[in-house]
């Protein structure tokens, strides 16, 4: 390795190294002035011929890095221009990464804020061909199904978290560790599949209730919930669960009243990012929810209409004059965008707000 | 742990421990052994579900060609759309975390950090969306010029599908879709290579990227194939972003661009189960459980390598 660190100076560079250990290197400003031309010269080109801006954009890109390469070469020599050409294909990733969700967030605004309106969040779809209709009963659906999988999920993973943190040692231990690892990357529609197996099992087969698609949802949820309770619990400082124990606090109690108010903060982050993950899970509650077009609150009694579920349908079935639907499915879409960085946001400000105060 | 280190078994009940305490024990051990439980539940209810559909008769099953006949085609289209997937996006997703780890500004570094996450938290459905309202015709002319250019390819033979909603868009949506979670683990590992390694490095006179192909490309390299296994397996079991956007008309093709693709095992599922009855729904749970055993097999790789380099790391 050392080899290749100092070869290049000694051999291609040793004319210029002749007077002292002064490099040829180009100015801050040359790159960017040569990205500048390549766009000039690039956007000329596609503005004799027929003009689309993403040719152009990529033009400018190649011509760029490729008259960046050729000129850093020239003055500054291989190793330099190599360094200056990496530089520029890592962060042309990094800009290529950014166009998917620039334009993802721009389509869906602008698409989904056609419905945005009042009928939207206060009717179902009874009744409803063509224009009008909205999404009340889909967003009930999800506030309640995903109500269900917190109520679900909350209790089982925090428990699992305080024992595998608090209690747990050997062989149950690590297999716990390894199966919520492995939980972690179940397929959702396998876990869809998995809550109507097991209450096709007992309610006979086509059954659909709002309750399976909270169970199917746990399943995802649970494994996050404990992982990311599991981080918080550890950090909690040791001194402070023994400083507890040596007042003579029962262990129970050393956890409820010290251990987890300490770690709230974290565990609140935790389980907002938990319910963020799965509000927006779809394929889970096609297969066990199903759809309705009418208001059904009751997650015990048959088919239950859930939001991404609804714009699924509204987009892959939208009936005769298909841009009702198809703009109802968008809105639909912006709805769960916006829950879903919304519940993102809350779970920062959790952590920011009720963080402990310790002095640092 | 100093004051649990005293209770050398406490799953045995030893006299002076109080009622509160073994009740609250015992919840958070059965909390525990649930997530096991659950666990095995999803294979047993899965395999039980599966059966019929294993000893049906080969006519029976959709399709007429048996369990294997079904699922074979979809267990090809389901790899095919995930290993294109990691084709695009591990290269992308290392030059990501380089880019936050080394080459951004450091007061940057970190918002752009969430930024990458951000693409994490869009749901699978409204990537579907995108990718069939926004990407898939933008990519049509691509196609086409493919087409004209490599079509002597396999891959590339064409005719190019007119709505763009081809394999390849399904591999590159999923490649999106699994970018934050291969840059977040790149990125984790990168941001532990020893300083010493580096600072070393650039005090030899190594330009930044010598630097990073030196010290943090062989330190991070297990890492990052980590990362991109994980990555795989969310690729394997996404469900809804493939249903939108795959034109589905079945059978084995390495054909990358015209409208004629297999489906994925997930897509299938979501695609023909609300509408299924009968044995048709066991085959359909079974095709899920293969899903499953492949994912599982993967993720658990996944989680081997990561481990590994774990171990390795605290030994240097």
């Amino acid at each position: 390795m050392s080899t290749q660190l100092t070869r290049p100076p000694a051999g291609a560079r040793a004319a210029e190294d002749g007077n002292g250990r002064s490099e040829r290197r180009l100015p801050t400003w040359v790159p960017w002035a040569v990205f500048g031309a390549a766009a000039a010269i690039a956007f000329g080109i596609e503005a004799l011929t027929d003009f689309t801006v993403v040719l152009a954009v990529i033009y400018t890109i190649v011509l760029g890095v490729v008259a960046n390469y050729a000129l850093s070469r020239s003055v500054e020599g291989r190793r330099r221009a190599t360094d200056r050409l990496v530089t520029s294909v890592v962060t042309c990733a990094f800009a290529i990464a950014m166009v998917p969700l620039v334009s993802l967030v721009w389509e869906v605004v602008s698409r989904g804020a056609r419905r945005l309106d009042g009928e939207f969040f206060n009717s179902s779809l009874v009744g409803i061909i063509g224009e009008g209709g909205g999404a009340y009963h889909a967003i009930m659906g999800t506030l309640i199904i995903t109500l269900l999988t917190t109520l679900i999920s909350v209790p089982i993973g925090l428990m699992t978290a305080i024992y595998l943190v608090e209690y747990a040692r050997g062989r149950l231990k690590r297999s716990i560790t390894f199966f919520v690892d492995v939980m972690t990357g179940i397929p959702s529609i396998v876990a869809g599949l998995f809550a109507y197996a097991l209450f096709a099992l007992f309610f006979g087969p086509g059954v659909r209730l709002g309750i399976m698609g909270a169970v199917a949802l746990s399943v995802l949820m649970i494994p996050v919930v404990v992982r990311s309770a599991e981080e918080v619990l550890k950090l909690v400082p040791n001194e402070l669960r023994e400083a507890s124990y040596a007042l003579g606090v029962p262990k129970w109690r050393t956890i409820v009243k010290v251990v987890i108010p300490t770690a709230i903060a974290g565990l609140g982050t935790g389980v907002t990012l938990a319910i963020a993950r799965v509000v927006g899970e779809t394929a889970p509650l096609l297969v066990t929810v199903g759809i309705t077009n009418a208001t059904n609150v009751d997650p015990f009694d048959g088919r239950m209409a859930t939001l991404p579920v609804y714009a699924y349908y509204q987009l892959t079935q939208p009936g005769v004059p298909p841009e009702n639907a198809i703009d109802r499915a968008w809105t639909a879409a912006l709805l769960l965008i916006a829950l879903v960085m919304g519940l993102n946001v809350v779970a920062r400000l959790i952590s920011r707000f009720f963080a402990p105060k310790t002095g640092r | 742990m100093t004051a649990t280190r005293t209770q050398s078994e406490p799953g045995t009940s030893r006299p002076p421990r109080r009622l509160g305490d073994r009740v609250f024990a015992g919840t958070a051990r059965g909390a525990g052994i649930a997530i096991l439980v659950i666990l095995a539940g999803v294979a047993a209810f899965l395999v039980a579900e599966a059966i019929p559909a294993l000893t049906a008769p080969a006519e029976e099953v959709p399709g007429g060609r048996g369990l294997v006949g079904y699922i074979a085609p979809l267990i090809f289209g389901t790899l095919l759309a995930a290993i294109i997937a990691l084709i695009v996006a591990t290269p992308l997703a290392v030059a990501i975390a380089l880019f936050i780890t080394h080459y951004a500004p450091r007061r940057l570094a970190q918002g752009l950090g969430y930024v990458v996450d951000l693409l994490a938290a869009i749901p699978s459905i409204v990537y579907g969306f995108w990718g069939i309202t926004w990407l898939a015709p933008r990519l049509v002319p691509f196609y086409r010029w493919l087409e004209d250019n490599l079509g002597f390819i396999p891959l590339f033979a064409g005719p190019t599908s007119a709505t763009g909603r081809t394999m390849m868009t399904a591999g590159l949506v999923l490649a999106i879709m699994i970018l934050p979670i291969v840059s977040a683990i790149s990125r984790e590992v990168f941001l532990q290579v020893p300083t010493l390694h580096t600072e070393a490095a650039l005090a030899l006179g190594a330009t930044r990227w010598e630097m990073i192909r030196m010290a943090v490309i062989p330190y991070g390299k297990s890492g990052v194939i980590g990362g991109s296994m994980l990555g795989l397996g969310r690729a394997l079991g996404e469900t809804l972003a493939v249903t939108l956007v795959l034109s589905v008309s079945g059978g084995i093709t390495f054909n990358l661009i015209s409208s004629g693709n297999p489906a994925t095992i997930a897509a299938n599922i979501a695609l023909q189960f609300p509408e299924s009855t009968g044995i048709a729904v066991n085959t359909l749970i079974a095709s899920g459980l293969a899903l499953f055993v492949i994912t599982l097999a993967v993720n658990m790789l996944a989680r081997w390598i990561v481990n590994r380099r774990a171990d390795f790391s605290g030994a240097n």
